[in-house]
């Protein structure tokens, strides 16, 4: 995949996480920030996709191999933004975490 | 099944899943791999084990994976359209939306397979589950066009019913 | 051909994203809004995690299976996530969008829940107060 599409796709991401903040810094209601921390935690893991194709340099001794540590990253990622969305669910709730 | 039994099922099941995981993430043989997986597994095994969905020997019976085969491509396509339907009403310029929250009965009764109904029904068509209560489904729908029970329930939850039931129950 | 049919999918998952993220902020209540981003961003990222995974094919076996597995967990995680938000929005008293909305079938149920954690929460501080 050609330098340009990524660097298209990583503006287009970070459109988009604009977008997000715009939603956290101005949302009326604590929920609406809830939902956009959310998205924005999805959108992350596109991010770790497009780190994965990301050419490395011609001189460097891993030259034309894929960063496939960022998969793992993007596991990490998508289980602990579902375990931080679940706790800011249940504080909205008001509810308490030991019943 | 007495309950002795069931709950060493169910430890297993979790044994088992999670040492898959491991080696599927992992991708290398190695005897020191394989034992720190074990030593892992056996850890989370200890501490939820008792909380994993039993009746896991079903797992085992081919016809329920010709089902979720055939289930796979028919929600992959109801998603698809869901997703171009909503993106066409967030581009459109008067935001075409009737929303409200509804209420269906499902006919499924276990517990796995009603959270699958669940997250089917997140990622279809302009609805999304706010609350299972027993068999009463509480669901957010984005474009409300029809007041009549019997079409509701067809519409939201009758597309998925016959297939989920066939592989969870 | 394996490379065209991935590049085609990770441009149409980073439209779904992009358009997710516009529904975010167009969108006139927290249950629209999240309907609306968690279906397309979660496509999308899918997608994009699916076609990742078919860059991994022949060479990369190990970046394949972890694309696919992260793309399942997504699908599984993401719409929880989603019901949680909106059953914690609904509860803590934020109403839908009065212009709009047509119907709404949660209001018995809702007040049902609050009263059963008020009841827990008071019979934690009960239970408090007796230890002391």
């Amino acid at each position: 995949m050609s330098v340009t599409f990524l660097q298209v796709a990583m503006g287009v991401l970070i459109f988009g996480s604009l977008l997000c903040l715009d939603r956290i810094g101005r949302g009326p209601t604590a929920p609406d920030r809830t939902v956009a921390i959310d998205i924005l935690g999805t959108l992350m893991v596109g991010f770790c996709c497009v780190m994965t194709l990301w050419p490395q340099t011609t001189d460097s001794p891993t030259a034309g191999v894929y960063r496939d540590y960022y998969m793992t990253v993007a596991i990490a990622w998508t289980l602990t933004s579902f375990v931080g969305t679940l706790a800011l669910a249940k504080y909205l709730e008001g509810r308490c975490y030991d019943a | 099944m007495s309950v002795k039994s069931d709950r060493f099922g169910r430890a297993a099941a979790c044994f088992v899943a999670i040492l898959a995981l491991w080696m599927l993430l992992f991708w290398r043989f190695h005897w020191s791999v394989i034992l720190t997986g074990v030593f892992f597994a056996a850890i989370i095994t200890a501490t939820i084990g008792s909380r994993f969905p039993a009746g896991i020997a079903k797992v085992l019976n081919p016809l329920r994976w010709f089902y979720a085969a055939i289930y796979l491509p028919y929600f992959l396509y109801y998603c698809i359209r869901a997703n171009l339907d909503v993106a066409v009403r967030v581009i459109h310029p008067d935001v075409p939306i009737r929303p409200g929250i509804v209420k269906v009965r499902t006919n499924l009764t276990g517990e796995l397979a009603k959270a699958f109904l669940a997250n089917s029904i997140t990622l279809t068509p302009g609805t999304l589950t706010i609350d299972i209560d027993g068999q009463d489904l509480y669901v957010h729908w984005i474009n409300i066009h029809t007041d009549d029970q019997e079409k509701r329930c067809a519409e939201i939850v009758g597309r998925f019913e016959p297939l989920l039931r066939r592989i969870f129950e | 051909m394996l490379e065209t049919i991935a590049c085609w999918l990770f441009g149409i998952g980073l439209a779904f994203d992009v358009l997710g993220c516009i529904g975010l902020v167009r969108l006139p209540d927290v249950y629209n809004r999240a309907q609306a981003s968690t279906k397309c961003v979660t496509l999308g990222t899918a997608m994009l995690l699916v076609a990742t995974a078919l860059f991994g094919v022949g060479g990369n076996w190990a970046m394949f299976v972890k694309a696919i597995i992260c793309a399942l967990f997504l699908l599984l995680t993401s719409p929880v996530g989603a019901h949680a938000i909106c059953r914690g929005a609904y509860i803590s008293g934020v109403p839908l969008a009065r212009e709009v909305s047509v119907e709404d079938a949660f209001v018995d149920r809702a007040r049902t829940i609050r009263a059963e954690h008020r009841k827990q929460a008071a019979d934690i501080q009960e239970a408090e107060r007796e230890k002391t």
